[in-house]
């Protein structure tokens, strides 16, 4: 398992340093300048050239790309061009606002998905059944910025139950962070939910009608320990998959919702270093996420490993 | 393989019908009939089939692929696809089925009927020990505690002849062969000691050594513990070998039913007489088997007279076509549904 984990680790960093070379050509395609950015309308030429020295911006591309790796090897992932701030600390401090949105967001998802999804396979072509199809519909065909508009209209503006937007750190106030992360996380989790119930039961009723879920009712099990023990130990690893791919991309993802909430996340910070053109920031955001969907993706295998006996760990 | 012994071997049998009289047929079914909705109309997949089946006893259920002969059995003890429609009588140890509550009939099915399915590689579930997949039954139907049900579950490992059983217990389907998974499921199907067996083509996903082991292991057990079985089976060298009785299914009715040296000594019906002459004769080597030309009906489409009528080399009058032939008694026991027994052809 350790080897496993230690090959899949290396194999990580080489995805990471394609990243890093994707995202630094790119920018390099992005039209505006930085520099002019930063200084604002009214600078001189000795002002400008400096900080385009002071960044780095003068020398040869090949040399921009190698230093930048170099230092980000040791976890210098530059300063901000507009706050001169390292960029390494910056998106750590965003990381707890992403995090707790997209867990929160998750878990409400999983919380209406996984029951629905279920009953829905278990019972399908009931009432419950067709309902869970109308949802699942509805959600992946709204988009999650407009349930946010509707969620603010209804809960914050006519009820006034919850706040519009901002947020509370979870560690300094929990009940105000409950209160504040509530709306987009529901906003977000709505889609989330809509797939993970179509995915949970297609997955579900595939396995109902595998043959040993037969053998399983042949035994005279009650149908709750066919379905608990039978059906959903084999259905559920699959889905294992999507709700590790669902998290990671809206760590890296909910940019506009963040931006709508006044969520002071990755996503805002990304959002903010695009409008700035603060390349520094934009590339270590980009990098952050890139690295936890990696990690996300190797948590997956070895879950993977421990849930299905067949897959062997080499 | 040893004897059986000590407590956790002894189910209770709690739950089970007090008395047990030996003439009464451990499973009875009677003008059993199956239609199943699909969405080209209603396919009538069994259709007013009776047989018993007393302990000790092997009854064959033979015929082709979509015969009947699967389907009459899982309609019978309440496993047959949910858009399935089931009419008919059928008694186990003397208690109708069909009339019970689910969950009542689920524990008796569980407890006194055991299956054994075509294909081991998928009637086990992957995911968990077979250990665990044995013992669930013993848990679920004979109060066993956890702890006493594995225990059980080696000894029945060991019964079934699977070579050091106690490690064996804690290993998943996809380490074992084909032919080790299948008494696997043999020995889940013995779990809770059953009355009747029912094996559904217990031997057709496995090689031929391994196919006479089982059917060997099957005849074992049965004369061992008294187990009534049914075998499903379109392999009559098989038939020849364990069954007591034999009926013979086409197009989801009986065509021939009776003792298994009757049948096969003086075969009444020109399917089952086909199908004797379609088995390989070591005698004629080298020569072309013969084969019944075209296909079995469809059960969305059956015929109205015979159903065999298609296929027939006998053919002889019109009934044949448009009326259907009974069931009717040629020697005591062997019945057969042809209005032409015996007669070879037209």
């Amino acid at each position: 398992m350790a080897r496993f984990v230690l090959r899949r680790l290396l194999q990580s960093v080489v995805v990471l340093l394609g990243v890093t070379l994707v995202v630094f050509l790119l920018l390099q395609l992005v039209p505006g300048d930085p520099v002019r950015v930063a200084l604002g309308t009214r600078f001189d030429q000795q002002t400008y050239d400096a900080l385009r020295e002071r960044s780095g911006l003068d020398r040869p591309l090949v040399a921009q790309y190698v230093g930048y790796v170099g230092h980000a090897l040791t976890g210098d992932l530059g300063v901000s061009f507009r706050s001169g701030q390292p960029v390494t600390t910056i998106v750590l401090e965003r990381l707890p606002a992403t995090l707790s949105l997209a867990v929160t967001a998750v878990l409400l998802a999983l919380l209406v998905a996984f029951p629905l999804g279920v009953l829905s396979a278990v019972r399908s072509g009931s009432v419950l059944d067709h309902a869970a199809r109308v949802f699942s519909q509805f959600g992946v065909s709204v988009p999650d910025f407009w349930m946010g508009i509707m969620g603010i209209l209804l809960f914050a503006g006519v009820l006034g139950w919850l706040p519009p937007s901002g947020y509370v750190a979870l560690t300094e106030d929990p009940a105000g962070w409950a209160s504040h992360v509530l709306l987009p996380a529901a906003a977000v989790g709505l889609v989330t939910a809509s797939i993970l119930t179509r995915f949970i039961r297609s997955s579900v009723l595939e396995v109902l009608s595998e043959d040993y879920v037969r053998t399983a009712e042949a035994k005279g099990l009650r149908s709750r320990i066919v379905v608990v023990r039978h059906v959903l130990r084999n259905a559920l690893i699959p889905v294992v998959t999507v709700v590790a791919v669902q998290l990671a991309s809206l760590i890296g993802g909910v940019i506009v919702i963040e931006v709508l909430f006044a969520w002071p996340g990755v996503g805002r910070l990304t959002y903010d270093a695009v409008q700035a053109r603060d390349y520094p920031v934009l590339q270590g955001a980009v990098l952050f996420v890139a690295a936890l969907f990696l990690l996300m993706n190797l948590l997956v295998d070895v879950l993977y490993a421990r849930l299905d006996p067949r897959i062997g760990v080499r | 393989m040893r004897e059986r012994s000590g407590r956790p071997t002894r189910p209770g049998h709690a739950g089970a019908p007090a008395r047990r009289d030996p003439a009464e047929p451990v499973l009875a079914i009677e003008d059993l009939t199956v239609t199943i909705g699909t969405r080209r109309g209603p396919a009538r997949a069994v259709a007013g089939v009776d047989w018993s089946v007393r302990a000790g006893q092997t009854l064959a259920l033979v015929g082709e692929s979509g015969s009947g002969k699967s389907m009459t059995v899982l309609a019978a003890t309440g496993l047959a696809p949910r858009a399935a429609r089931v009419t008919g009588r059928v008694r186990l140890l003397g208690e109708e089925l069909t009339v019970l509550p689910e969950p009542r009939r689920r524990r008796l099915r569980g407890r006194h009927v055991g299956f054994v399915f075509q294909d081991p590689m998928t009637s086990l579930n992957p995911v968990l020990t077979v250990g665990r997949q044995v013992s669930e039954g013993c848990e679920e139907h004979l109060g066993m505690t956890r702890r006493q049900a594995r225990e059980r579950a080696v000894e029945l490992l060991d019964l079934v002849g699977i070579p050091s059983p106690r490690r064996r217990a804690d290993a998943y389907p996809h380490q074992f062969s084909g032919g080790m998974r299948q008494r696997v499921v043999i020995a889940m199907a013995l779990s809770c000691e059953p009355d009747l067996l029912i094996a559904d083509e217990p031997t057709t996903a496995l090689d031929v050594t391994t196919q006479a082991q089982i059917v060997e292991l099957v005849a074992d057990l049965r004369r061992r513990l008294g187990t009534a079985v049914v075998w499903i089976t379109h392999d009559l060298g098989v038939v020849a070998g364990v069954a007591d009785t034999v009926a013979v299914m086409y197009g989801g009715r009986i065509v021939e039913q009776g003792p298994v040296d009757a049948v096969f000594a003086a075969p009444s019906h020109p399917y089952t007489r086909a199908l004797l002459a379609a088995r390989p004769d070591p005698a004629h080597r080298g020569r072309e088997l013969p084969a019944i030309q075209g296909a079995p009906p469809s059960p969305l489409d059956l015929p109205a007279g015979c159903a065999f009528w298609p296929r027939c080399p006998v053919r002889g009058d019109a009934r044949c076509e448009h009326e259907l032939p009974p069931l009717v008694p040629v020697a005591p026991g062997h019945r057969v549904r042809t209005f032409y027994p015996g007669r070879e052809d037209a």
